[in-house]
């Protein structure tokens, strides 16, 4: 059975047929061709498809698009100003906060709501609050160093 | 002329990379992000039986189901050959390896859960999968044979029923007779047996592949998540489907991580390629993560047995290591090089042992392949080694950082031949353990050992003195040790008419950051800015040829093939210069992008000879050819030999036995280091596997051959809360045989952790007379050990 949809993703308003039990991870990738939106696991555990929906950070494989019916949506793809990126995804990159990049996506989308609830997060927050996205690169030490650092910058502004 | 601002983007500076701003923007371009038009999606039948006979498969119910497009078995694939192996070991009474057949898909025959059975192509996804539930597949359910003592016993059931055992290869290295000497008559020997853990190598991106065939041109195109794209083309186009490699085009694009995992030659590769033919659109496959866990290689799994015998001084006689190393039900690319070539080479470690002896036999079991992961051999002997010596200090009494000082070769007596084949060019093993010590506070720790204890905590401290071997070569003793490819790389760099630089290298980043540390080495030697430099990788259409990356051999090997083709390119710039500055090229030297003539004022910059190399209309044409490329290959005369002192520092909860990192060090040395942001981020990521393994990781298949441990549920990755910071140090000892002087550091950090963390742990416990624990070493195991002692 299909269901309509309509929601808004990164700024623009989206319909959409759908059939219901399609993911919004899958809606996003396949559909939006927001690829940039990972599928890292099949049991909702690894966070590479970490979204926000209406400005909370939500892993993307554990809702229906059905779900996200007039729902603000918000992906990576929409984070920077263009070429430009926003002040944690340059931390990201100051502190060589990624490496094959796959995981990166969720991180920077969770990194963003770790910052909004927690303006200045300490080190064992960050880690704490990293409990959703795995990462088989980095160690995670860089990336705490980035959220940290994106934090700052971001209260700064 | 006003002096040129410095770049700043040359060998040595940590300068931010190139590729970040992509990835960090959702804008790589990884396999599954690929759709193609008309692209249809396979799905695989796999295996829940770890050991049965096929008795038959019935597609019918399937092919008719919505959407579907075929169904395909090993009927299907009659006309090609099986998956090779790339490396052929040979046993001790010189008898090649037992090499059993491993088809593309089940031929009558599955050997372990995952085995792939059939697939199913429908025009999506979800059609596919559907449809794939009703493949109906009649099995006979057999006994499988899971551990690996009982697969070598007598009379064990057989794995490949055409073979005369489960014994791939029975290898030895190293005298024996010397080793049993010495072990016979020594003042003291340590003993111990230990279980390196076998584990998952879960890059965060599942495996993908798709098989584009182009009926017009007769070409096929496979993109594929790989570390070695023209390694791939070699394997699949010439021994698996016999496709002329003009024809056969191998994209490696963005690659989500690899740790050795992404270098062999997989089933779905040639399976989308063949199928893409057959049903005329292009088919793509994309692993889900449970799929990834029962048909990814696994990496370690071995059972040893080590013999260390010392005289009366702490001085290390003799080293006896008896392994038995699981190959799983088939042998992958590279897998028998693992536990041989690349482990008992490295036993000799960074001491003068003078005598070793090795035996280790592969093999077979009805459980996913081993292969490489990220060490592939030398965390296995380092963690040997490094436990063995650990134990002999607690059973000696001597000092284990004085015990390992009484026996590092000495930093004058480089090279150094080692009793297990190898020749150490270089190193200074003193030095990075005194860095090591000095940085971690070492006459601090029973301070702080009292300060945790007043907290309820048992405070631990271990160190591990790793040596590795990167770079694998050069090619022609790799070939009479069994090894079936080359081990050069190639480099062409191609200056363009104005100046910028195209770079295509048969190394493959997939996550190394090989786009900025590549542009550096070109940006330092041509004294361009990195802007104007182009780093082109993964695309067999593209970069001439290339073996890929795996063995830190990225920098050591591929680097110097640029390293090589940038100073054809600086000699053929100073022909060009001299016929402009009408001066003998010998006399023209070049330096920061200019070429001039010493003594004089006359110069010519590199964006100019770049020009006319390309508008030759005031040129040596007589005696030049035009334009400015130039390729090379290169062949390395040694491996290198990062080796390295890591410490840490534990604290178990006297409760719970849970056990906290608390500061870990690792002091490396990996020779010339081009951008220490991203060598020190290597190493993080290293320690962090190696962590895993020591703490967490560990692949457990139950008797009935079922991996229990086969989602992120139930295998435990380490997470950002179970992870310490890391620091790092570095001492440099420049690698004696390649260009540029360096050594590798992908792997070193997963190399030399894994015993820093075990040695920490048991020296924290101590006072509970435990020798050994092991990986991984959990909160549960801990806490058994104190409460048995304490009840």
């Amino acid at each position: 059975m299909s269901v309509s949809v309509s929601m808004t993703v990164n700024g623009k308003a989206v319909a959409a047929e759908v059939a219901d039990e399609t993911l919004l991870v899958t809606f996003l990738r396949d559909d939006l061709r927001l690829t940039g939106t990972h599928v890292g696991c099949d049991t909702s555990q690894c966070g590479a498809c970490t979204i926000h929906v209406n400005g909370s950070a939500v892993k993307a494989c554990t809702m229906l698009v059905a779900q996200a019916d007039g729902c603000e949506i918000d992906t990576i793809e929409g984070v920077s100003d263009g070429e430009t990126l926003h002040p944690m995804q340059q931390a990201f990159k100051d502190n060589h906060g990624l490496q094959c990049g796959f995981c990166t996506p969720g991180m920077v989308m969770s990194a963003l709501d770790i910052v909004k609830n927690n303006p200045s997060p300490s080190e064992q927050d960050v880690r704490e609050a990293l409990e959703g996205n795995l990462c088989r690169c980095t160690g995670y030490t860089n990336i705490v160093r980035s959220i940290l650092a994106g934090a700052k910058d971001m209260e700064a502004r | 002329m006003a002096a040129a601002e410095p770049l700043n983007t040359g060998i040595g500076d940590s300068v931010t990379r190139v590729e970040d701003s992509r990835f960090l923007r959702g804008l790589g371009n990884y396999v599954d992000d690929i759709v193609l038009p008309n692209q249809a999606y396979a799905v695989m039948v796999r295996s829940p039986h770890a050991r049965a006979t096929i008795n038959g498969i019935d597609t019918s119910a399937a092919a008719a189901a919505n959407g579907v497009l075929a169904v395909l078995t090993a009927a299907d694939f009659s006309a090609y050959g099986g998956l090779p192996c790339g490396w052929q070991v040979h046993s001790k009474d010189g008898e090649p390896m037992t090499e059993p057949k491993h088809p593309i898909l089940a031929e009558g025959a599955v050997r372990h859960v995952g085995d792939p059975v059939a697939i199913v192509i429908a025009q999506s996804k979800t059609l596919a999968r559907k449809a794939a539930a009703l493949v109906d597949v009649n099995y006979t359910d057999l006994p499988p044979m899971v551990d690996m003592q009982a697969a070598v016993a007598d009379g064990a059931e057989l794995v490949h029923s055409d073979t005369p055992s489960n014994v791939c290869f029975d290898w030895e290295l190293g005298d024996e007779a010397a080793a049993e000497a010495a072990i016979a008559s020594a003042a003291h020997v340590t003993r111990l047996e230990l279980v390196n853990n076998r584990l998952v190598p879960n890059a965060m991106e599942p495996r993908s592949a798709i098989g584009d065939y182009n009926s017009a041109t007769g070409e096929h195109t496979l993109y594929t998540t790989s570390q070695n794209p023209h390694v791939i083309r070699l394997l699949m186009g010439a021994f698996v489907l016999s496709l002329p490699e003009h024809k056969l085009r191998v994209v490696a694009p963005d690659v989500g991580g690899g740790f050795g995992s992404k270098i062999f030659h997989y089933a779905e590769e040639a399976i989308v390629t063949v199928a893409s033919k057959l049903v005329g659109c292009p088919v793509k496959w994309t692993a889900d993560r449970s799929e990834a866990f029962i048909s990814d290689a696994h990496g370690r799994d071995h059972l040893t047995t080590v013999e260390l015998a010392l005289d009366d001084n702490g001085k290390f006689l003799a080293l006896r290591a008896n392994t038995l190393a699981n190959m799983g039900a088939y042998l992958s690319t590279f897998a028998p090089a693992v536990p041989t070539y690349l482990h008992g080479t490295l036993l000799a470690g960074t001491y003068t042992t003078p005598a070793i002896y090795t035996n280790v036999k592969g093999v077979f079991t009805n459980t996913v392949a081993v292969d490489a992961y990220r060490g592939a051999g030398r965390p296995e002997a380092s963690y040997l080694l490094e436990r063995v010596v650990d134990l002999a200090a607690i059973e000696t009494g001597i000092d284990p950082v004085e015990l390992r000082r009484r026996n590092f070769i000495q930093p004058d007596a480089f090279p150094y031949d080692t009793p297990v084949a190898l020749t150490y060019d270089t190193g200074n093993y003193q030095a990075t353990l005194d860095l090591a010590l000095e940085r971690t506070d070492a006459s601090g720790f029973e301070a702080r050992k009292a300060e945790s204890a007043s907290r309820g905590k048992l405070r631990g401290r271990g160190l591990a003195c790793y040596i590795e071997a990167c770079g694998i070569a050069p090619s022609n003793i790799a070939g009479a040790l069994g090894a079936r490819a080359g081990l050069y790389e190639a480099a062409t760099v191609r200056v363009n008419p104005t100046g910028s630089v195209t770079v295509l290298t048969g190394s493959h980043s997939h996550g190394q950051g090989h786009e900025t540390t590549f542009a550096q080495v070109v940006s330092d030697t041509l004294g361009i800015p990195l802007d104007n430099v182009d780093i082109v990788h993964g695309d067999t259409g593209k970069v001439p040829f290339g073996m890929g990356t795996y063995g830190s051999r990225s920098i050591a090997v591929g680097g110097a093939a640029l390293a090589n083709a940038l100073d054809k390119i600086v000699l053929k710039g100073r022909q060009i210069a001299a016929h402009l500055m009408e001066a003998s090229a010998d006399d023209v030297v070049f330096k920061d992008g200019q070429f001039s003539i010493d003594g004089t004022d006359k110069s010519v910059g590199f964006g100019d000879v770049a020009l006319t190399a390309y508008v030759p209309h005031n040129f040596p044409l007589e005696t030049l050819e035009p334009g400015l490329e130039e390729t090379a290959f290169y062949d390395p005369k040694n491996f290198t030999f990062p080796a390295g002192a890591y410490i840490c520092e534990v604290e178990i909860d006297k409760e719970t036995g849970v056990i906290d990192i608390v500061d870990f060090h690792a002091s490396d040395d990996f020779g010339n280091i081009i951008n220490p942001m991203i060598v020190e981020g290597q190493v993080h990521g290293g320690v962090a596997q190696g962590v895993g393994q020591a703490l967490m990781e560990g692949a457990v298949y139950d008797s009935n051959g079922q991996l229990v441990t086969g989602s992120y549920m139930d295998y435990c990755m380490p997470r950002a809360d179970d992870l310490p910071n890391v620091t790092v140090s570095n001492h440099v000892t420049a690698c004696t045989h390649n260009p540029l002087g360096v050594k590798g550091c992908g792997e070193a950090g997963a190399i030399g952790s894994p015993p820093a963390v075990v040695n920490a742990v048991i020296n924290a416990l101590g006072d509970f007379g435990v020798k050994h624990i092991d990986m991984p070493v959990t909160a549960h195991k801990v806490w058994s050990i104190m409460n048995a002692k304490n009840a």
